[in-house]
């Protein structure tokens, strides 16, 4: 199973919700790892959709690319990473029309970039779904360099950048697509607790 | 004592203005603008706000709302324009029959509920006879800003197209119009479709043209956050009826053709507005016991809040044998 409860947090934290069917001109649907499963359900859901679905897939190592594929989407594209697909993400933006509708679903990463995309491209967050799938590891900035490393998954965690031992905030920024990392031993310096997994 | 300034009356602060013009326009409709007595600068606004007119009635006090047309930027002065309705409730017909270059009035500052979304990739509007009127303030601040717009305004005829003939002058390749007379209809659904994601719609007209671009643009996935509208309800007459004032403690009478709000304001009592139309939000009262059926007719209130938990002074009324109000 992909899914994962998230416990309730602060208001600045994103909540993610099922995927639905809407009505659309035109369907716009980017997905990573286990997010495919979200896009399988969705199809199952009505099966018209796909004739005006383009379906945007970043793998990550899993195999549900065939499976994806299978459901004849209008078109279907598979990238390495989210950085290699952004240039498509970006063109569809650009030369869709309104009554688009996008479906994100994956990571919270990949959802939270692709988000900024699509409001970057003139569409409001309230109308853009999400579901999330997967793994839980978050996409953080750290506050004081403003690098960004990806895929954090223990809490606290070294910055990819500056090298700052950091301590994940639930406080998101929908602009940056990322949470806050702050240090946590700038009063003490090395006094860093020994790192957690994230929710356990 | 706080420094900030205290509001001391309800509503939005008052200008002192005389009026400087009267342009009739068509048959129904007629210009009015206004100058500041103090002969200072009005403040600028923005594209889509109102003023609240006060009119002095042989000693009845009439408030109407009506949407500034005249260029957001030009400080020296305000216009209205107003559609004669020899059905509605005076208003109007004060206007139009009474008022005279010369005379002095109070209006209110600019107040907006229906701004133009600025991040907007391309603005859309849909104006239905005087529905026009927040669209020419609109328009003039799209054209500073350099925005991207096209109107489609749907009019009865040719005589009754008010400012028809100035927005084709000065934008002829923007203005879209369909006369009623002609059979010509908007062409909605044609005209939704391939607009450029991000594009913003918005329409003033009469109640059944903005339900039908709502429903429209929501069966072709137009994000609600993207159509935007404007109704100003005028207060309904009805039958009197009697209402029990708790935090004045007094009992009051509505009469057959003014609103709940105008009694009390007979009354003496200070009740909060604003548009006086049903639209802002900011008359909404607390109910404390009724016995009866309410008459809602604001676009405020959720349907469990109508359900005997508020009421829209400005607009709405009350049948029955008690009504007891926080105020």
């Amino acid at each position: 199973m992909s899914k994962f409860q998230f416990p309730e947090s602060i208001k600045s934290r994103p909540v993610y919700g099922t995927l639905e069917p809407r009505v659309g001109k035109f369907h716009l649907m980017i997905a990573d790892a286990e997010g495919a499963e979200a896009i399988l359900e969705l199809a199952a859901q009505d099966p018209e959709l796909m004739a005006k679905t383009h379906i945007i897939f970043i793998p990550k190592g899993t195999d549900y690319g065939d499976k994806l594929k299978a459901l004849n989407p209008a078109q279907y594209y598979e990238g390495p990473t989210y950085a290699a697909s952004v240039q498509r993400i970006q063109h569809v933006l650009a030369n869709a029309h309104q009554g688009l509708q996008v479906y994100l679903t994956g990571t919270e990463g990949l959802m939270g970039q692709a988000q900024n995309e699509a409001m970057q491209a003139g569409i409001p967050h309230t109308s853009i779904q999400t579901e999330h799938r997967g793994s839980v590891v978050r996409r953080m900035q750290c506050v004081h360099c403003k690098g960004i490393t990806e895929d954090v998954m223990t809490d606290p965690f070294v910055c990819s950048h500056c090298g700052l031992n950091l301590f994940v905030r639930d406080h998101y920024s929908r602009r940056l697509a990322a949470y806050q990392g702050v240090c946590i031993d700038a009063e003490d310096p090395g006094n860093v607790p020994e790192p957690v997994e994230l929710y356990k | 004592m706080s420094a900030a300034p205290q509001k001391v009356k309800a509503g939005a602060e008052q200008i002192s203005v005389k009026v400087s013009a009267v342009v009739p326009l068509n048959d129904l409709v007629t210009r009015f603008e206004f100058q500041r007595t103090d002969g200072q600068h009005f403040p600028t606004f923005s594209g889509g706000a109102h003023t609240v007119v006060t009119m002095n009635d042989d000693g009845r006090t009439r408030l109407n709302p009506y949407s500034l047309m005249s260029d957001p930027t030009d400080t020296s002065t305000y216009a209205i324009s107003v559609r004669r309705d020899d059905e509605g409730r005076g208003g109007s017909l004060f206007m139009h029959t009474r008022v005279k270059v010369g005379d002095e009035m109070q209006i209110t500052y600019p107040v907006n509920l229906f701004s133009l979304d600025l991040r907007a990739k391309k603005h859309v509007f849909f104006a239905g006879g005087i529905g026009i009127t927040p669209f020419m303030s609109m328009i003039a601040q799209l054209e500073r800003s350099n925005g991207t717009w096209e109107l489609h305004y749907a009019v009865r005829t040719e005589t009754l197209g008010t400012y028809v003939d100035e927005l084709r002058y000065k934008f002829p390749n923007k203005v879209h119009v369909y006369y009623d007379d002609r059979s010509q209809s908007i062409p909605l659904e044609d005209l939704l479709d391939g607009q450029p994601l991000g594009t913003n719609a918005y329409v003033c007209g009469p109640k059944g043209m903005i339900d039908w671009i709502h429903a429209t643009a929501a069966a072709a996935g137009w994000p609600d956050a993207q159509v935007h509208s404007e109704e100003f309800t005028a207060p309904q007459p009805g039958k009197p009826f009697e209402v029990r004032l708790c935090k004045t403690d007094k009992t009051i009478q509505v009469g057959e053709s003014e609103s709940l709000l105008e009694a009390l304001e007979r009354e003496g009592v200070d009740a909060p507005f604003l548009c006086r139309g049903g639209a802002c939000g900011q008359c909404e009262t607390d109910v404390v016991s009724y016995d009866g059926e309410f008459i809602h007719r604001d676009h405020w209130l959720e349907p469990e809040q109508q359900a005997g938990q508020k009421i829209m002074p400005c607009v709405s009324r009350f049948v029955g044998a008690s009504l007891e109000i926080d105020r």
